[in-house]
């Protein structure tokens, strides 16, 4: 799955086809398709704009009576629910969790793919197979546990993991790590061996082989992990609400959202808003980054 | 390699294999101790010196993320400087020791711990056998949560392969494809509450007389029939979550299953058409055939997404109103009812339904390989 390969080349008779069969019912449906898969968005991002009172009075579609008439339209539901909704604490709680929690798999998994791919060492294959079994295990296999190992470390040695940044950070690398090891092995295991065994020759010790060479080489599939972790942990709501909770200190847009959700279920400016706010950040990424981000998501799809 | 020639080197003594597997051992357990330590103490240390909270974050991702680098190095040049016959044997596990390690923490230990708590009591005390299965599989209430999670297995996965499907093949055929690709993707790229913010809005209930604000009673009530509470309509309140998942979904099988439709050799699509095949035959005749192993991967995959549904039922009903499944029941399980043996049970149903696809992968990488 993760090596799909789009063929752009078409001859040029099928090219003559295709614009044959461009007829317009296809065309129609493909339009009425693309609509059905907008309007839910676009409702959203209108009532996020529009009066409170409006919004609980007229559906959104009202606004293109008069489209251009700029009085209907506020940032109000913006500044309230950044500001008095703790959306806005939310959006830097989700910034801080998901860097953390993007960088640090990668380091550690690019260590282990390097060593998986061009390290000869025993059990090399067994402990392997164990990573690629391991990608598919729904983290819910793992909550309870590592709820009470937590528990556990702060009666012990007093570091408090439970409804801390850390203690996330580290849910999402032991989470992550499988996938990371397995797409990284995948890629660093197909570059040349002429270009290892030349630097071995030269006197380069495994670990200058990995910084210099190998990881400057392997920067197209750390980007695809990238962009699908970002999102994964960007967007999770499981495990924010399990190792971080509701704590409006800690919490991170999803969790936030959802608790509004409850809190303040018919105010849909509030809601509308809230919403858009958590989806900028990843649309941005979608649209910036749209071939890595299709690798990454499809690559990255059977995570567990 | 140079790495390999250890092997016959090592092999010299008893004492010597026992000394590197020693070190290999704790090699792997120091580093990520070390790092946890280090990156705990800076956390800790900022929340005291009452740092605003950005700071502190940065701070602790610079030690964190450069801690771990220095650890690795320092670890390897520290094995550099061990006799001749075991250094290459040690050196590997500096690098894939740590991940080892964190994965057997995070995912190994926890998988078998959950398993053996599945035959414990609410409190993981005494182990009462089978009961929290018996309950699963008698309780009226966790019947119905199996129910509507098969529901999800069969609708979703069987909606998203098939619009998915139809869209890749249409959508080939107009120029503006990567536009319309595009748009159909893009519910992918947001977070399941988000979207269910959308579609809660779009299911939003006035009573009749009143402007409705919600899209489809809106529609509904155009169309002459009476405001709908969409939500809490036993048992059709299950596709109305469907649908999201399904709108959710189609565009990332859309995007794989055109990969594959591109894939199909021209060749074979003209001499269909010379032939005089309709565009209908050559779909199920040329098309299909050729993509079926996309369509394989596409369905489990869509399948174990599926089975893990948590965030939509979370949003939209709380699995409130007969809409409960799963992933959500074992959540309420753990937090609400304190019961970690029916949760651990819960969550050992989520492990068996992907046991196939883990051996499918084991053995597919196990093929490639050789």
């Amino acid at each position: 799955m993760s090596q799909v390969k789009i063929q752009s080349e078409r001859s040029a008779s099928n090219d003559r086809i295709r614009q044959i069969f461009s007829a317009a019912p296809l065309r129609i449906t493909i339009i009425v398709i693309a609509l059905l898969w907008t309007i839910p968005s676009i409702g959203l991002l209108i009532t996020s704009f529009r009066h409170p009172d409006a919004i609980q009075t007229s559906g959104w579609w009202t606004v293109f009576q008069h489209p251009f008439e700029l009085s209907q339209y506020t940032i109000r539901n913006y500044q309230q629910v950044i500001l008095a909704d703790g959306m806005g604490e939310a959006f830097l709680n989700s910034l801080l969790v998901t860097i953390p929690a993007v960088v640090i798999p990668i380091t550690i998994a690019a260590f282990a793919a390097y060593a998986f791919a061009w390290l000869e060492f025993p059990g090399r294959s067994f402990f392997f197979v164990v990573v690629v079994g391991l990608m598919v295990v729904p983290l819910q296999m793992a909550l309870i546990p590592l709820l009470s190992l937590y528990v556990n470390i702060n009666d012990l040695i007093g570091i408090k993991l439970n409804g801390e940044f850390l203690g996330v950070w580290l849910a999402h690398t032991g989470f992550g790590l499988p996938l990371a090891i397995f797409l990284l092995f995948g890629y660093m295991s197909t570059l040349p061996a002429e270009i290892m065994e030349s630097a071995y020759v030269d006197g380069a010790s495994p670990l200058t082989t990995f910084i210099r060479l190998v990881l400057p080489l392997s920067v197209p599939v750390i980007a695809s992990f990238a962009i699908f972790q970002f999102l994964w942990v960007w967007n999770d709501l499981l495990v924010a609400l399990v190792f971080l909770g509701t704590n409006p200190e800690k919490t991170v847009v999803t969790a936030r959202l959802s608790a509004l959700v409850g809190e303040r279920g018919q105010d849909w400016h509030v809601l509308t808003s809230g919403a858009f706010l958590t989806m900028i950040l990843p649309l941005i990424v979608f649209f910036a980054l749209q071939r890595y981000f299709v690798r990454g998501l499809t690559a990255g799809s059977v995570k567990g | 390699m140079s790495q390999t020639m250890n092997k016959t080197e090592q092999s010299g003594s008893f004492m010597s294999m026992l000394a590197s597997g020693t070190l290999r051992i704790i090699v792997s357990l120091v580093i990520p101790l070390l790092a946890f330590v280090v990156l705990a103490w800076s956390v800790t240390y900022m929340t005291n010196a009452d740092a605003p909270k950005a700071l502190r974050a940065v701070i602790a991702l610079l030690v964190g993320v450069g801690g771990i680098w220095v650890l690795y190095i320092a670890f390897d040049n520290l094995v550099s400087l061990l006799p001749v016959r075991m250094r290459e044997g040690v050196r590997p596990f500096v690098f894939v020791g740590p991940a080892l390690v964190i994965i057997t923490v995070y995912l190994l230990y926890p998988a078998v711990d959950t398993f053996i708590r599945s035959f414990k009591d609410a409190r993981s005390v005494n182990f009462i056998g089978l009961e929290n299965y018996k309950f699963i599989f008698t309780d009226p209430n966790m019947l119905l949560v199996l129910r509507n999670n098969l529901l999800w297995l069969v609708f979703v996965t069987s909606f998203v392969v098939g619009l998915g499907l139809v869209i890749a093949v249409m959508v080939d055929r107009v120029r503006w494809e990567s536009a319309a690709k595009s748009i159909i993707f893009l519910p992918m790229a947001i977070s399941a509450v988000g979207a269910s913010v959308i579609w809660k809005f779009i299911y939003t209930f006035r009573p009749a007389g009143r402007p409705q604000i919600g899209l489809l009673n809106a529609i509904w009530v155009a169309l002459g029939g009476d405001p709908q509470g969409w939500l809490l309509l036993q048992p059709w309140n299950n596709f109305f979550l469907i649908v999201i998942y399904v709108w959710i979904l189609v565009g990332f099988a859309m995007v794989v299953i055109s990969a594959a439709v591109k894939g199909v050799p021209n060749e074979q699509l003209e001499a269909a058409r010379i032939d005089g095949a309709s565009e209908i035959q050559i779909f199920f005749k040329v098309i299909i055939p050729n993509i079926r192993a996309t369509l394989l991967t596409i369905t489990t995959t869509i399948l174990i997404m599926v089975l893990k549904v948590f965030d939509i039922v979370f949003v939209m009903t709380s699995g409130q109103f007969g809409t409960q499944v799963i992933a959500n029941s074992m959540f309420n399980q753990m937090f609400t009812f304190r019961q970690f043996g029916r949760a651990s049970a819960l969550a050992v149903i989520l492990l068996i339904g992907v046991i196939p696809v883990m051996i499918y992968n084991v053995r597919s990488f196990r093929e490639a390989r050789s």
